[in-house]
């Protein structure tokens, strides 16, 4: 079925209907292939696998053939990996150690805590000051003087106000994720068309409905979009406070190692990071196509 | 020129043999009729004060087709947007059935320019909201209402479907419908039909003559199409150029039901002859006075006649 209005011959523009109920199925017999195995018979898997090897390879060049000055110090790939998937680990810290899980499952739980904290007062503030201008009048100054504030600028009052620790790095993480998560709940109200508010009000809605009905759903796709770019944020507000403040987790990792000169360690939690990371923000991204289906149909 | 003809089977909406009393299962409300006196309205823009609509004075007559036409800027749009209740005039008074208006309501509803179907909806669920918030039609009745309603226009089977998977001729139909579904008093269309190519626009145009010779309420239809407006009017109201007031009224006497084969009648041709002139004066003036597309607008209407 095509978008585009002008190719439809007018007095049968039911058809396309007809015509898609009949095809489907046909097409579906002799193309019963889903979206994973389409991307397996395309060249984007061999060219993604070769861009990795590329990767490795220019890194084993410069840390272990060339040995250039700059990457001297740096543990080459097999090194790493060796120790990664080491049974006995040099440094202690493998994929068959309880310790490596122990610092992921903690950075893991001060992103998620700090993550839903951020979301649950962001997203709410973010669409009553898009809402409703008086109380974006009251809270937009406020607001715009705290987020230019670098998050390691947080550092030395986040550890004087909260007991302990853990509540002081959840609360960097936290800062860091909050205000992207309230900017885009924010834009997303914004950019929903006057006329979808106008044409609820004459079809009768009340205030509340207006903002269950027109608000949240409305700015659903910039919520998410906001979701995905606060996950990278706390990532980023969570290592930076855990090299400071921290006991375990991955960021604590990576300095802890540095200091012990147990140089493979660090790039092992470093990789680490990309991979919950990038996961994370997978699962931000399914959640996200899982409600709004509307958005994801567009075909 | 003359509609193409279906495919064998398919039938054109203004044969559809279903009978109108099936639409809806209880009676059309009383159509409403609407009062414009000496409106007047005007902006504060970057560029200085502007007056859009200055001593523009309409009666609305019910259950008929005003179709409302002028030079570009002509404040059209904000004729409906006053009559809908979106905005507030600053002078004069607009009234329907007699009560003043004072803010949007389910008896004056609005088909857009471009479609405002609310994206994450469903063609049904957009064509149920007004009744369902306002709790006036469910369960069954309700979907046995709509799905009639679905089928006048050829879309029962997309009504699981949303707007962004519906070709913008559909979106148009759904939007005429879930208008209708809440039986208003007066339907205000602000260029439904704009940004449709031609073919589609006169296939839109049927099913809306069909839908209102069904249901016969109160229209006010803005167009830029002169035959589109004369297809679908009992009085075509031309708009003077900027600050709009209405100069001239023409009462549209055609035979409905109404089709392409009116095009070629001496009645037809004479009323557009009539209203070309009253719409070139205005059209020139706009030009004169420096609007930025009026050029094109002279251009279009000396194309026309």
């Amino acid at each position: 079925m095509t978008d585009n209005p002008s190719g439809i011959i007018p007095a049968v523009e039911s058809l396309p209907l007809a015509e898609a109920a009949t095809a489907e199925p046909q097409a579906a017999a002799h193309r019963p292939r889903g979206p994973l195995a389409k991307w397996l018979t395309s060249p984007a898997p061999w060219l993604n696998v070769s861009g990795i090897l590329g990767f490795l390879l220019l890194w084993h060049l410069l840390t272990t053939v060339l040995r250039l000055p700059l990457f001297d110090k740096l543990p080459g790939p097999l090194e790493t990996v060796g120790e990664w998937f080491s049974r006995n680990p040099t440094y202690g810290i493998s994929v068959f150690t309880v310790e490596y899980y122990q610092h992921i499952g903690l950075s893991c739980l001060r992103v998620f805590l700090a993550f839903l904290l951020a979301t649950a007062l962001g997203v709410p503030l973010g669409l009553l000051m898009g809402w409703k201008k008086t109380f974006c009048d009251y809270t937009f100054p406020v607001l715009e003087l705290l987020r230019p504030i670098p998050m390691l600028a947080w550092v030395p009052l986040a550890i004087l106000m909260w007991p302990g620790r853990e509540t002081s790095i959840v609360f960097l993480t936290f800062l860091g994720s909050f205000f992207a998560t309230l900017l885009n709940s924010w834009l997303g109200v914004k950019s929903i068309d006057r006329s979808y508010f106008r044409a609820a009000a004459s079809l009768g809605a009340s205030e509340s409905l207006l903002f269950r009905k027109i608000v949240w759903p409305g700015a659903m796709p910039f919520v998410f979009t906001g979701l995905q770019i606060s996950m990278g944020y706390a990532w980023f507000s969570l290592v930076a406070g855990e090299m400071l403040a921290g006991e375990f987790g991955l960021g604590y990792l990576i300095w802890d190692s540095y200091i012990l000169v147990q140089y493979p360690v660090i790039i092992i939690a470093m990789f680490t990071l990309g991979v919950v990371g990038s996961l994370s923000s997978l699962i931000i991204r399914l959640v996200g196509n899982l409600l709004i289906k509307w958005k994801v149909k567009e075909a | 020129m003359e509609i193409p003809s279906a495919r064998p089977g398919e039938a054109l909406p203004t044969n559809n043999p279903e009978p109108p009393a099936q639409s809806f299962p209880d009676n059309d409300p009383a159509p409403g009729r609407i009062e414009v006196e000496s409106l007047y309205k005007s902006y504060e823009t970057e560029s200085g004060f502007r007056e859009v609509i200055k001593d523009l004075s309409l009666s609305v007559t019910e259950g008929q087709v005003t179709a409302i036409m002028g030079p570009s800027g002509c404040g059209k749009s904000t004729l409906i947007n006053l009559l809908a209740g979106y905005e507030k005039p600053n002078g004069g008074k607009i009234s329907i059935d007699q009560k003043p208006v004072t803010g949007a309501g389910p008896d004056r509803l609005v088909v857009f320019q471009e479609t405002a179907l609310f994206p994450w909806l469903t063609t049904f669920e957009n064509v149920a909201y007004g009744p369902k918030i306002r709790r006036e039609l469910k369960g069954e009745k309700l979907d046995s209402v709509i799905m009639s309603l679905l089928r006048t226009v050829g879309l029962e089977d997309f009504r699981d479907k949303y707007p962004s998977q519906l070709s913008g001729g559909m979106q148009r139909r759904a939007e005429l419908v879930r208008a209708l579904v809440n039986r208003p008093k007066v339907m205000l269309l602000d260029e439904p039909f704009r940004g449709l190519d031609a073919m589609t626009r006169s296939l839109m145009r049927d099913y809306y003559l069909d839908l209102f010779e069904r249901h016969k309420g109160t229209q006010v239809f803005v167009t830029s199409e002169l035959d589109e407006g004369l297809l679908i009017a009992d009085r075509l109201a031309i708009v003077t150029n900027r600050p709009g007031r209405i100069k001239k009224i023409l009462d549209v006497a055609l035979p409905r039901p109404r089709d392409e084969s009116l095009r070629g009648s001496p009645e037809y041709l004479s009323l557009k002859a009539e209203a070309l002139e009253l719409l070139h004066e205005e059209a020139l003036k706009s030009f004169k006075a420096g609007a930025v597309n009026s050029a094109d607008f002279v251009g279009a209407y000396a194309a026309m006649g």
